[in-house]
């Protein structure tokens, strides 16, 4: 197929449907409107499910029902959206059920605003909802990622039998740039779904749920999901380099679209002499820590600098992964403010200069 | 010598043998059996979906011999929704308490009726909160006594008991709501006949059903079974009043309540 202009949100639908996705449910929310009415439009053309719900607890759980046929279902929704979700959520991936939630993030707490925000960043990759249980979550930094991964999102929802979390900005929502969606999404062969609720024709019943009154039995669903979590941080963790040298004294990690503007500002910063390379971790659980761990002990590196659209989440997480090898210093902007180019240039001038020998000071 | 005995009375193939962890006198048992002789008559089984509710009745999904989902509190209809609309050849149903339905799921099971989803909701009214240990519910009567209310309920301060059936029934969408109760058996007779016409509704995709089933709870009405069985008689009976409140045959309710 050939390269269309797209907005990320119509983008995100689109490659929905080469997915095989065709039962959406959603209540309203900006910034991420464009996909509901856009599966409006489409779902009655190909014979799909499209349904507005009364609210997004309802919607998470008309999803929890969906999923259970076996059918490839998802969501889309905003930050306080995908917090009325977690109950669901927690629920579908105590019953293993696969589906896929987009949160196209705006800035928090509360009612906040709707410009573009990484504030789920906590909600997303440590549980949102309550119980031992993660979801599977893939940040895109342009709208052909997106598009890329949100057709993976349902292959690895199946693989799992978990929840897969697609969360992006404001901006991946409502930019448009060319992408390509292919026909139809090629993918490697998954199992039957022999636990889906299809009539007890012929078989015992299935009985799709989380509750375990015996301890025993609980502890053993958890090991199940907790072996899955191990699995998806062995086989699943993704993450991009950006002019990464044996030069760079400094070491910039940002996901989303914070990376692409930590590149331009890496382009400029190279005029200026200054080399730093890039870290873009994709997927955010599970996050790709030893590959930081082997960015970040790098005997040429002497800062990390962590870039952020909230204060300092993901921060913990390179933290985590340093384990106090490097010095990390964070910047970030809140409220839908987007920290520009020549801000991250400015963060990364001072590190620099500090580690400039002062000029008439001898080293003792 | 042949033998002249018949068995007349046996499990329905819609329920397994197992034995149910509910209180003696307790009215739950019953109406998973008419339930389940619902699906039998009419065939529906093998094609059949339960949506089970946080409740006494949470295990259901134990005791009923088709596919079964356990839903989080009150959202059973909600679950209800996303599979229906997905497979609207099966037959759906979800079991819910006073608790789950008109507390905390009043959202889900209102806006499932008003969009006139195509499944059927048993709802089992014991005018009290059972599996948490007898709390207040919506429905529980004036002066009724529970954990949270020890006083009795004190509508100033927490209103009258909601009379789900007939707020439904204000609804604009068409529905098949009928009120029945389980307590001797002509009523449970009754009951039965509603739940399978409710089925029945569903099957032929004419409109959302929902069947409320006045039931018992000795051991949170502090009651002996047969106290208790009273007390729904002359207590809940005069305040619930049974019959049919909605059904797209005769647009005109028999009793004429809203
Ligand atoms: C979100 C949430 N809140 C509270 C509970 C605790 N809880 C379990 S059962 C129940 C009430 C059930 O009462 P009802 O629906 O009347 O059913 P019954 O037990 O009487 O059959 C409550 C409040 C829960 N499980 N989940
Ligand atoms: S507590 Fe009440 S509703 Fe629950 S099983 Fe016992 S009698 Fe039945």
């Amino acid at each position: 197929m050939a390269k269309i202009l797209m907005k990320g949100n119509e983008a995100i639908a689109e490659a929905a449907i080469k997915a095989g996705a065709t039962n959406y449910f959603c209540y309203p929310i900006t910034p991420q409107n464009e996909v509901a009415e856009y599966m409006s439009k489409r779902m009655p053309e190909i014979d799909g499910v499209f349904l507005q719900g009364e609210s997004e607890l309802a919607v998470a759980n008309m999803l929890f029902g969906a999923s259970s046929t076996g059918k490839r279902v998802f969501t889309t929704s905003s930050s306080p959206g995908i917090s009325l979700m977690q109950e669901a959520i927690s629920y579908m991936a105590g019953a293993q059920l696969p589906v896929v939630i987009v949160n196209i993030m705006r800035g928090g707490p509360g009612l906040g605003g709707i410009l573009p925000a990484q504030s789920d960043y906590f909600q997303a990759t440590k549980g949102g909802g309550h119980g031992d249980y993660r979801v599977l979550v893939l940040a895109p930094s342009t709208i052909q990622e997106a598009v890329d991964l949100m057709m993976l999102s349902f292959h690895l929802a199946d693989k799992y039998r978990n929840p897969v979390m697609m969360i992006g900005d404001g901006m991946i929502g409502q930019m448009m740039e060319s992408v390509e969606i292919p026909e139809k999404y090629t993918e490697p062969e998954l199992p039957p779904k022999t636990w889906a609720a299809t009539g007890a024709r012929g078989r015992d019943p299935i009985i799709i749920k989380s509750l375990y009154l015996d301890p025993n039995l609980l502890e053993d669903n958890c090991s199940i999901l907790e072996e899955k979590y191990d699995r998806m941080k062995k086989e699943e963790v993704r993450f991009e380099l950006y002019k990464i040298a044996p030069k760079n004294k400094l070491l910039i990690i940002a996901y989303g679209t914070m990376a692409r503007i930590c590149q331009t500002a890496i382009d400029e910063l190279e005029k200026e002499g200054i080399s730093a390379g890039l870290f873009r971790p994709i997927s955010l659980f599970p996050f790709p820590e030893d590959a930081i761990y082997k960015e970040v002990t790098k005997k040429n590196i002497s800062d990390v600098l962590v870039i952020e659209m909230s204060t300092a989440q993901m921060c913990e997480d390179v933290e985590r992964a340093a384990v106090g090898k490097k010095p990390i210093t964070f910047f970030g902007r809140t409220g839908g403010i987007v920290p520009s180019p020549e801000e991250v240039m400015e963060q990364a001038r001072k590190l620099t200069d500090k580690r400039k020998p002062k000029p008439g000071k001898k080293k003792a | 010598m042949e033998s002249k005995e018949k068995i007349i009375f046996t499990r329905p193939e819609s329920l397994t043998d197992r034995i149910t962890h509910y209180c003696p006198g307790c009215t739950h048992g019953v109406i998973h059996r008419l339930v389940a002789e619902a699906l039998d008559n009419l065939g529906v089984r093998e094609k059949a979906l339960g949506v089970a509710p946080v409740g006494c009745s949470v295990l259901a999904y134990n005791y009923f011999n088709c596919d079964f989902l356990e839903a989080p509190h009150g959202r059973a209809p909600a679950l209800a929704t996303g599979f229906k609309r997905l497979r609207p050849d099966m037959i759906v149903f979800t079991y819910q308490g006073d608790g789950d339905l008109a507390s905390i799921g009043m959202s889900e099971i209102i806006h499932s009726a008003n969009r006139g989803e195509k499944f059927t909701t048993i709802f089992v009214n014991n005018a009290v909160y059972g599996m948490t240990g007898g709390q207040m519910a919506p429905t529980t009567l004036e002066g009724q006594i529970t954990t949270t209310c020890p006083q009795g309920r004190n509508v100033a301060q927490t209103g009258q008991p909601i009379r789900m059936v007939e707020l439904l029934a204000a609804l604009v969408t068409p529905a098949y709501l009928e009120r029945v109760a389980v307590h001797t058996p002509q009523h449970i007779i009754k009951a039965k006949r509603a739940i399978q016409k409710a089925f029945k509704y569903q099957m032929e995709a004419r409109c959302f059903t929902l069947i409320e089933v006045l039931s018992t709870c000795p051991t949170n009405w502090g009651k002996t079974p047969e106290e208790a069985i009273n007390w729904l008689e002359d207590d809940l009976i005069p305040y619930y009043p049974l019959g049919c409140k909605k059904d797209p045959e005769s647009l005109e309710r028999d009793d004429g309540a809203v």
